[in-house]
């Protein structure tokens, strides 16, 4: 079957923070781009992020990018590639500084520069105490520069897709991304759209969990993609548990909460974190106070009926500063945890967040994999920025605030990367004949099956397997029964049936196609945590308690095709100054 | 629990109707799109918009009995039995609870939602006072889920012609920024007999909020500067 075909020099699917950054470079320097997204831009999941985005600018006492790129490299366990870390830390102000030019309603200190929170994990002078290098919109953050970037690209007349979903890349026989085959929610039309330069900017997979701050449209699209056009997903087994989750409703809390001087109490009333991280205290890095919670949990000394939770307290902060700095988290709190913040304390418990991995791709958000022997060949045309790509700018753990600059940095430098490209004297290739295939395929199996369960219990089941089989601490025997249960999962998707055929506004489908991402994305996932048999960062294994750098400082790259696995060396090597070599991690 | 929804799939109804549940629902079960969610597993073609599930990325707004609102934030204890969804009232409905909100954005996009300031910008951020910051409050926390325009009857009319509560607040978010440099640009855009005026102060947009802002009491403040710039 032929699909009708559009023609673009670029276009970005997902327009959070990192996809509508990206296009705000590529509208303003005149190059035809589209921007495919499953929910009207301001809908994306970057409005629900909170505390602040990480910049050194030295706004409330003295800071410096080397400090901010030394704590990143501790907080990812030297994980992170060093280039990478380097190029955003120095980008950080600049970034920051553009956003409030572009309109960002940042709060403000008395000199009117941008306020600036303490957060988990950053420090002043190498880990010696916190810093305040937050940059914040009260604990709205992520909503205000969503806002800001939409409203630009506005101004630059962006062309935006609302309501397209891609469905698949288009690879021709070299090995070149051609662009996507995208399907329109509303009518149900399938479309390539074609392009010189394709850039994944789809976001995280948090809904593989039962207990997830993530949002329904977080399904691992573009790592779905990836796979199943051979290309590799690096460092999948690092996915963050953000400490304050909000007891049975999974609603982010902010770290900013601890930033402003929140405290983390167990049943016995006390501040166990004093215990675990005597220096940083509730503001050490998120996995560390994640396992804190989940040890406290475990040992007994949790709070409620059930001992299930650990209680975050804020009623000392005072009226003033919950209702000036956090006034959402007090409506979250009343709204889904029953309790005013301002007299009570909030029931949170660490909860899925961040997926540190992703596509594999360099500083100028090209993708890259192995190939003729080459460890990083750049696969041609091909680009993913913020959560979906793996850079890797995190390694096994991300600090707070470095998602947001992550968008902001990687999404501008892919965009300058890809104006340079000079693509309107470029000529698009040849499509291949077979291009729109895969999709249609797919498309195909899930209308035509017929007798099978819908999506739904599939779905609930693949969350339950992942929560119960990968949570904060795993072991080899609770892996590998999660491997086996999540192939069986694979089959059970692939009988899928929806049974509502309607082309308009087809919500069915759509979760139907979605769950074959959060299948990859799983897959991916599992079969890389069962593989490495240390504890490093987010990865924590009680059968294997200490980091192993002779044997694991290297990422992981996953494959769809027989699960295959391949490793990587970490780039340890800034790009001007001195390494941080490994060393043991305490806060 | 107990529901009457409006359902319309243009491909197979010749018109709406309403359909009753009566779904069991499970104790985690707390906010109205979580009973929505379920019953999707029960009747996979019903069809409504949703995301972040924490009201703040504006998806789910419908009418819900007689009021609209955020699904995610709307406790199913403070609702009467059986709860009545309806799409939002006023734009064309694509199918059963999910609207066409083309017009909505429109209105939002003329009112230029983006600060206009030619001057170069220093190489570090603009200064702004905390009280000038303070004025963005209660502005640009909107989050364009329609609920306000969609509940007033001006909007109603002439959705074509009169910006609309959420527009105009926006509008005003612009007005009110100090590093803003297009005041006058943007009076002239809503000095209109529809643009601006088609307010009526009826305050459906004030009842409704879910983020609790007042587009009504934003209006008056561009009223008054219009009244200023005239005398």
């Amino acid at each position: 079957m032929t699909l009708p075909v559009r023609r673009f020099d670029a276009i970005i699917v997902g327009a959070g923070g990192a996809g509508m950054r990206a296009s705000l470079q590529l509208a303003e320097a005149g190059l035809s781009v589209a921007v495919l997204t499953k929910v009207f831009p301001t809908r994306s999941h970057t409005v629900a992020a909170q505390g602040g985005i990480g910049a050194s600018l030295g706004n409330m006492s003295e800071d410096s990018w080397l400090w901010h790129m030394y704590d990143t490299i501790k907080g990812s366990d030297w994980l992170g590639d060093q280039d990478a870390i380097e190029y955003m830390c120095r980008m950080a102000p600049k970034v920051v500084y553009e956003l409030e030019h572009f309109g960002m309603p940042f709060d403000r200190n008395p000199d009117g520069t941008i306020y600036q929170r303490p957060f988990g994990g950053h420090s002043a002078n190498f880990g010696e105490k916190p810093v305040q290098r937050a940059c914040a919109a009260a604990d709205r953050t992520g909503h205000a520069m969503l806002h800001t970037l939409y409203q630009r690209n506005v101004r630059a007349h962006t062309h935006f897709f609302v309501e397209w979903m891609a469905l698949d890349l288009v690879r021709d026989a070299e090995g070149d991304v051609l662009g996507v085959v995208a399907y329109e929610m509303e009518t149900g039309e399938v479309m390539i759209l074609q392009a010189k330069a394709t850039v994944f900017a789809t976001g995280g997979a948090g809904r593989i969990f039962a207990a997830s701050t993530n949002a329904f449209i977080n399904t691992g699209d573009g790592l779905g993609m990836a796979a199943r056009a051979g290309i590799p997903l690096e460092d999948m087994e690092f996915w963050q548990f953000h400490p304050t989750g909000v007891a049975g409703a999974g609603v982010l809390i902010t770290e900013g909460v601890r930033g402003e001087g929140g405290i983390l109490l167990n049943c016995n009333g006390e501040r166990f974190m004093e215990r675990y991280a005597p220096n940083l205290k509730d503001l050490a890095s998120r996995d560390v106070v994640s396992r804190s919670m989940d040890q406290e949990i475990k040992e007994g000394r949790g709070c409620g009926p059930h001992k299930d939770h650990v209680l975050l307290k804020l009623d000392h902060l005072g009226p003033d500063v919950i209702l000036k700095r956090l006034p959402s988290i007090r409506e979250i709190a009343l709204k889904f945890a029953n309790v005013d913040p301002i007299r009570e304390p909030i029931p949170v418990v660490p909860t899925i967040h961040y997926m540190m991995g992703g596509i594999p791709t360099n500083v100028h958000g090209q993708v890259v994999a192995p190939s003729g022997g080459a460890t990083n060949a750049v696969v041609n045309g091909f680009y993913a920025v913020g959560e979906c790509a793996c850079v890797s700018v995190h390694g096994a753990n991300r600090l707070g605030t470095n998602s947001l600059l992550d968008l902001l940095v990687f999404g501008r430098a892919a965009g300058n990367f890809i104006v340079d490209q000079r693509l309107d004297r470029v000529e698009h290739k040849e499509l291949p004949r077979d291009a729109g295939d895969a999709a249609l395929s797919r498309l195909a199996r899930i209308d035509s099956n017929q007798g099978g369960e819908g999506m739904a219990p599939i779905a609930a089941d693949l969350r339950n397997t992942m929560q119960a089989h990968c949570g904060v601490f795993r072991n080899a025997e609770l892996l590998s029964e999660g491997v086996r249960k999540v192939m069986e999962l694979e089959q059970r998707a692939l009988r899928v049936t929806c049974a509502d055929k309607s082309r308009t506004f087809n919500t069915a489908r759509v979760e139907a196609l979605e769950l074959d991402n959060l299948i990859e994305t799983a897959k991916a996932t599992i079969v890389s945590a069962e593989a490495r048999t240390e504890s490093r960062g987010a990865q924590a294994r009680s059968d294997f308690p200490g980091r192993d750098d002779a044997n694991w400082l290297k990422h992981t790259l996953w494959y769809r095709d027989g699960n295959r696995l391949d490793y990587k060396p970490v780039n340890l090597k800034p790009l001007s100054v001195e390494a941080f070599p490994p060393k043991s991690r305490t806060y | 629990m107990k529901f009457r929804i409006y359902r319309y799939d243009p491909e197979k109804d010749a018109k709406p109707y309403v359909k009753d549940y009566d779904v069991e629902l499970a104790v985690t079960d707390r906010m109205l799109l979580d009973a929505l969610v379920r019953l999707k597993s029960v009747d996979e073609s019903l069809s409504f918009r949703r995301s972040c599930r924490e009201g703040v990325c504006g998806s789910d707004a419908m009418n819900i009995n007689g009021k609209n609102g955020l699904a995610c934030i709307t406790n199913l204890k403070e609702l009467k039995e059986p709860i009545e969804l309806r799409p939002l009232p006023g734009l064309p409905v694509i199918r059963d609870l999910i609207v066409d909100m083309s017009q909505f954005f429109k209105q939002y996009h003329s009112i230029r939602p983006y600060v206009v300031n030619e001057a170069p910008p220093p190489e570090k951020e603009r200064l702004q006072s905390p009280e000038d910051r303070e004025e963005l409050d209660g502005l640009y926390e909107c989050i364009l889920c329609a609920c306000c325009s969609t509940s007033c009857p001006s909007f109603w009319w002439n959705p074509d012609k009169f910006v609309g509560p959420a527009g105009l607040l926006q509008a005003y978010r612009f007005i009110a920024d100090s590093r803003d440099a297009a005041i006058n640009e943007r009076l002239d855009n809503l000095e209109d007999p529809y643009r601006l005026f088609r307010c009526y102060s009826i305050m459906n947009c004030v009842d409704v909020c879910p983020k609790g802002l007042n587009p009504t009491r934003a209006i008056g403040k561009i009223k008054d500067l219009l009244v200023k710039r005239a005398v």
